[in-house]
């Protein structure tokens, strides 16, 4: 049984369905990735397994609990952190209490985290003090994931977190994301860097309007001719 | 030697007339303002009620006042209004609380947009006007009790020897101080505490805010409370300073969104400085500066008339004409703030 699985998802945003019969699912210590064209419903699937879209059919199952009904704010004090692809900082606050926000619903001492987050992140410790808005892209993108991480979730959800940076800052990003999955956080990602991240992915995901298409090991993805010559350009 | 005590004169008349003045008006209107830029920031509309908040938060705490003057209680040389503060505080929180409830809420749950949220707003404004003119009457009412003065005009004038006196109202001193004590007290609290910080992050991106697990009801509460306090205290202080009168504190509406706008709306520190920047403005352009120039010109250039750039009863104008010239240049007010 998956940690967080959400099975024959079908919903959108009150007009037409944009899943259609969807299922993700992603283990503990795992990277699962979503990959597809434009338009997919990918980030909607994330969205979904969040509670942020009301679904017509199917499930939500987390740790074995059925969470349909919870509210996306119930699912986060549950142990799912979630990081939205633009705004996902606090730019009037600075690093220190952007991290600080992101540990809101613990009570306990926050400071071996914060500690953790420093190692992972060392940019961010040199730049606690400095607003969130005045950081770069990749640099936010590194408080952002701090942010989410702050919350010791046991899933991490990414939408698009290299939309935007340099391949650089990319290559840098995926390395900490495999540092992440060191501790045991199952991570569930959106990309359009489709290539790159079944690279470092356990497991795929190919969506193709609102469907799986697709789902194996990202090697396997990443060996079939199939989805080569339709998603990653031959 | 003439010389100097001419120029000594023409600063006193300026401290008397111009800084004094402006100094503890602005502290009303950032005080004031810090209110509309707390509802703007977290609830993110523009509340024309706020106004008419002051002037029931005021009402409560005159009829509280009276109250305690009728049983002979008073604080000596304080105004007894201070002592008459909570009640007033208490009261305008609960009523906001209930508007918040009944009418804005309504709102919230069902996402309408700002321009929605702002007519609602005024629909209160003319409720809560209706309730304190019901009350307590559109006439002036004088409450102010206690010492008079800090510093008199003639007192300053014999230890001085200066032909021009310097006076401070308590009224004046007093709301300086407690100006000066509040906003202190407001940053640390947004600064430093748990719920501070989550008003601050809810302010910056709600979505966000709501992903780390911050309550947004709550932050709806608090920011009512604190809005109400600061209502309050500041409506008081400038019923102490001029009067009373339901009217009138409709009028500082203009004043206060004013400074709220020049400073960087949803902008605390900007609500601060644009109260000051409004007020000075205000007083210095109203003033006739006629005298000012007597003791530093030479005789033979003394001015005839009386120097006044605007006559006081278009003060309300300058406020109007400084708004619309920083919506034109700055939208975002001094200190960028969000744009309306």
């Amino acid at each position: 049984m998956s940690f967080l699985s959400g099975e024959n998802m079908t919903g959108g945003y009150g007009g037409a369905d944009i899943l259609k019969g969807c299922s993700i699912d992603v283990n503990e210590g795992e990277i699962a990735v979503i990959v597809g064209p434009n338009g997919a419903g990918k980030s909607t699937a994330m969205r979904a397994l969040l509670g942020m879209l009301d679904l017509k059919q199917g499930t939500v199952l987390f740790r074995g609990k059925d969470i349909s009904q919870l509210t996306p704010q119930d699912r986060i004090a549950e142990g799912i952190a979630f990081v939205p692809q633009t705004n996902n900082v606090f730019t009037s606050m600075t690093v220190y209490e952007n991290l600080e926000m992101g540990a809101f619903l613990r009570d306990d001492d926050i400071s071996s985290t914060i500690e953790q987050i420093y190692e992972l992140f060392p940019i961010l410790e040199q730049k606690k003090d400095q607003l969130a808005g005045e950081l770069s892209g990749g640099q936010r993108q590194q408080v952002a994931v701090g942010r989410a991480l702050m919350s010791q979730p046991a899933v991490l959800m990414l939408d698009e977190p290299t939309a935007g940076v340099s391949p650089i800052v990319m290559d840098e990003l995926f390395d900490r994301i495999l540092e992440v999955r060191q501790t045991g956080v199952a991570i569930l990602m959106v990309e359009q860097n489709a290539r790159q991240a079944l690279n470092i992915a356990d497991r795929g995901f190919v969506l193709v309007i609102g469907e799986n298409r697709h789902t194996d090991t990202g090697e396997a993805l990443l060996a079939n001719p199939e989805v080569r010559r339709s998603f990653l350009g031959g | 030697m003439e010389a100097l005590t001419d120029v000594v004169n023409a600063i006193v008349l300026l401290l008397n007339f111009v800084v004094v003045p402006g100094l503890s008006y602005g502290s009303q209107l950032a005080l004031g303002a810090l209110g509309i830029t707390l509802v703007f920031g977290i609830l993110r509309f523009a509340n024309f009620a706020h106004g008419d908040t002051m002037a029931f938060g005021t009402m409560m705490t005159i009829l509280a006042t009276w109250w305690l003057q009728s049983k002979g209680i008073n604080l000596g040389p304080l105004p007894t209004a201070l002592l008459a503060l909570p009640v007033g505080i208490v009261a305008s929180i609960v009523l906001l609380v209930v508007t918040d409830k009944t009418v804005y809420r309504y709102y919230r749950h069902n996402k309408a947009i700002p321009v929605t949220f702002m007519i609602a707003s005024m629909g209160v404004m003319f409720m809560t006007n209706g309730i304190v003119r019901f009350v307590i009457g559109p006439n002036d009412q004088r409450f102010l009790d206690g010492e008079r003065f800090i510093i008199r005009a003639r007192d300053f004038k014999t230890m001085t020897g200066l032909n021009e006196g310097l006076s401070i109202k308590l009224s004046q001193g007093l709301t300086i101080i407690i100006a000066v004590v509040l906003v202190a007290m407001l940053f640390w609290f947004l600064q430093k505490t748990r719920t501070g910080k989550a008003m601050r992050a809810y302010s910056d991106n709600e979505d966000l805010a709501l992903l780390s697990g911050v309550d947004p009801d709550k932050v709806v509460l608090v920011t009512w409370i604190i809005t109400a306090i600061l209502a309050t205290i500041a409506g008081t202080l400038y019923g102490l300073d001029k009067s009373f009168k339901p009217f009138t504190y409709l009028q500082l509406l203009l004043p206060m969104f004013a400074a709220a706008i020049v400073g960087g709306i949803g902008n605390p520190i900007g609500a601060i400085l644009g109260g000051y920047v409004i007020a000075f403005s205000e007083v210095i352009v109203t003033y006739a500066y006629r005298k000012v120039f007597i003791y530093l010109l030479p005789q033979s250039l003394e001015p005839e008339g009386l120097l006044q750039l605007l006559s006081t009863d278009y003060k309300f104008a300058v406020s109007f004409v400084i708004l619309v010239l920083v919506l034109l240049v700055r939208p975002t007010g001094i200190l960028r703030g969000k744009v309306l």
